[in-house]
């Protein structure tokens, strides 16, 4: 068991609140998922790239951390620290080098993106919302995920979102009974999945299809034939987020969409304080089949 | 039970608000209902997706739930009426064994399950697994329902407006299926059956009963071909 919660905003106004909102519906799913929390936030694309780490020792792993970088790119790096994570803002090809150099200090990388922000901690889902201020976060979409862990351990990096390419990020509520056969395949396809996670599997595999030419429909649409097992599937990207289940559609999922919003929950408890929620259109997704919302 | 949770209103209704009163003690309120009760009609307001809302009633009671809930709403139901106004989460009146349940929207996956008797209306769709292992229930969904439903469905009937989806009936055994639209496929021994007078008569009541306006001659009947009752040698790979 799982919770998920996702909120894609069509009303522009409502971008300031997007923390806000999101963070109500991730605690409202803590009894699905204690052990640990995640947010993939969309904001306005700035120039450059985001690259969002985590340290367990933030205080001695940030500090100078922007210099130290900036001065290894040749570029001027800025850094945003919260909590355990920092948001280091690098140019347009500074990426590889910019990982190397972060990954060799022993910081994990949580996601790179335009637009997309990852954070994700250990904890009940209050205190993880807390530790990084969550509810003052603002943007256009974001999908946040609280974990009851099954197929790897309680840690930092078995907690969702995972992100396997620039600005898409996968939350999952199941369990794949695949995902060794295709970590193998993955890997020699060169998406190599860095942890003992499931989903980093499904989310390889995703953004494999996507390198490939695949669109987020049909990448989606391939874990229907590829992956084995029981998932309900978000997925968000640059643009918006997509939405698939397995066939058997144990996992629960329920939709609601207004004028001013699309809203995903593993329950619909997770949509009570949304406003115009009684006059929403509200309806569970069918199983084997691709939703997604596009801006 | 605090004298501000519950406001008594002229008209003899007990209003529970869930935003004042805890789940537990909503439930207590209703579970204590006897059937000489001079309290029959309650109102529990804000359920805000709460799972498990009035469950295990036992009393001739009627229950209006405004709003949407969670998990496990009028689970294990006997005797009392229970009115959900929105839709509901997995598992409405799971093993139901007598009284009525009607839900406004839609109702999740396995509907009804295992129910031994009384009356389950769905006016939305009710989605997967609707009518589960059902062993005596009645259920009439005014929408479409969702793959495997009436899976090992036992005894009574389940009655579908619109359309079912993929496996309907797999291995049925005494339960009556009749639906309006299309079955996207029937499961391991469900066979189309005819329907004959009695079981017209069947089924305008239970449209009836369950305020459904459709005409039983629209109904295909589907039941068990009860080929999987008795082990089969020449039908070991189907088993």
């Amino acid at each position: 068991m799982c919770g998920i919660v996702g909120l894609f905003l069509k009303n522009p106004d409502l971008r300031p609140q997007l923390g806000e909102m999101l963070t109500d519906m991730l605690i409202t799913m803590t009894d699905r998922g204690p052990d640990s929390a995640g947010i993939a936030i969309y904001g306005d694309g700035d120039d450059g790239l985001k690259v969002t780490v985590q340290s367990d020792t933030p205080q001695e792993s940030f500090d100078g951390l922007d210099a130290a970088l900036s001065a290894a790119l040749g570029a001027d790096v800025t850094m945003r620290v919260v909590d355990t994570h920092a948001v280091l803002s690098i140019p347009d090809g500074a990426r590889d080098a910019a990982v190397a150099f972060l990954e060799d200090r022993g910081l994990r990388i949580m996601g790179l993106g335009a637009s997309m922000e990852i954070f994700k901690e250990v904890g009940l889902p209050h205190e993880v919302a807390a530790r990084f201020d969550l509810r003052a976060m603002g943007g256009s979409h974001g999908i946040g995920h609280t974990r009851m862990a099954t197929e790897s351990a309680v840690t930092t990096l078995g907690a969702h979102p995972f992100s396997t390419a620039e600005d898409q990020c996968l939350v999952h509520n199941g369990s794949l009974s695949n995902h060794n056969q295709m970590r193998r395949v993955l890997t020699q396809k060169g998406f190599p999945p860095k942890t003992e996670n499931d989903t980093e599997v499904a989310a390889c595999y995703i953004s494999s299809r996507i390198a490939e030419g695949a669109n987020l429909g049909q990448a989606l649409e391939g874990t229907l034939d590829d992956l084995d097992g029981f998932f309900t599937f978000v997925m968000g990207t640059k643009n918006g987020f997509g939405v698939v289940r397995d066939p058997i559609a144990c996992k629960p999922a329920v939709m609601a969409e207004t004028d001013d919003y699309v809203a995903f929950g593993s329950e619909y408890r997770a949509f009570a304080d949304l406003p115009g929620i009684e006059a929403a259109r509200v309806w569970e997704p069918e199983p084997a089949t691709v939703y997604f919302w596009e801006r | 039970m605090t004298a501000t949770a519950i406001a008594e209103t002229d008209t003899g209704v007990q209003t529970l608000d869930m935003t004042e009163t805890p789940l537990r003690e909503v439930n207590e309120t209703l579970q204590a209902q006897s059937a000489s009760t001079n309290q029959t009609r309650f109102v529990i307001e804000n359920p805000r997706g709460s799972h498990a809302v009035a469950v295990g009633l036992d009393a001739p009671i009627e229950v209006t739930v405004k709003g949407s809930t969670g998990y496990y709403c009028a689970g294990m139901n006997k005797q009392a009426t229970v009115h959900v106004t929105g839709s509901v989460g997995p598992g409405v009146a799971e093993n139901m064994m007598s009284g009525t349940v009607i839900i406004d929207g839609d109702a999740s996956q396995y509907a009804g399950a295992t129910g031994h008797g009384g009356l389950l209306v769905v006016k939305g769709n009710a989605s997967s697994r609707c009518g589960i292992s059902m062993k005596g229930i009645d259920i009439v969904v005014h929408g479409n329902i969702g793959h495997m439903s009436a899976f090992m469905a036992q005894k009574g009937n389940l009655v579908v407006l619109g359309d079912a989806g993929d496996a309907l009936g797999d291995s049925l055994y005494e339960a009556r299926l009749f639906v309006r639209g299309k079955v996207k496929s029937l499961g391991a021994d469900c066979i189309e059956k005819e329907m004959r007078p009695e079981h017209i008569a069947l089924l305008r009541d239970l449209l009836d009963r369950a305020g459904a306006d459709a005409k039983p001659e629209e109904f295909t009947r589907y039941g068990s071909a009860r080929k999987l009752y008795n082990f089969n040698i020449d039908h070991a790979g189907d088993y």
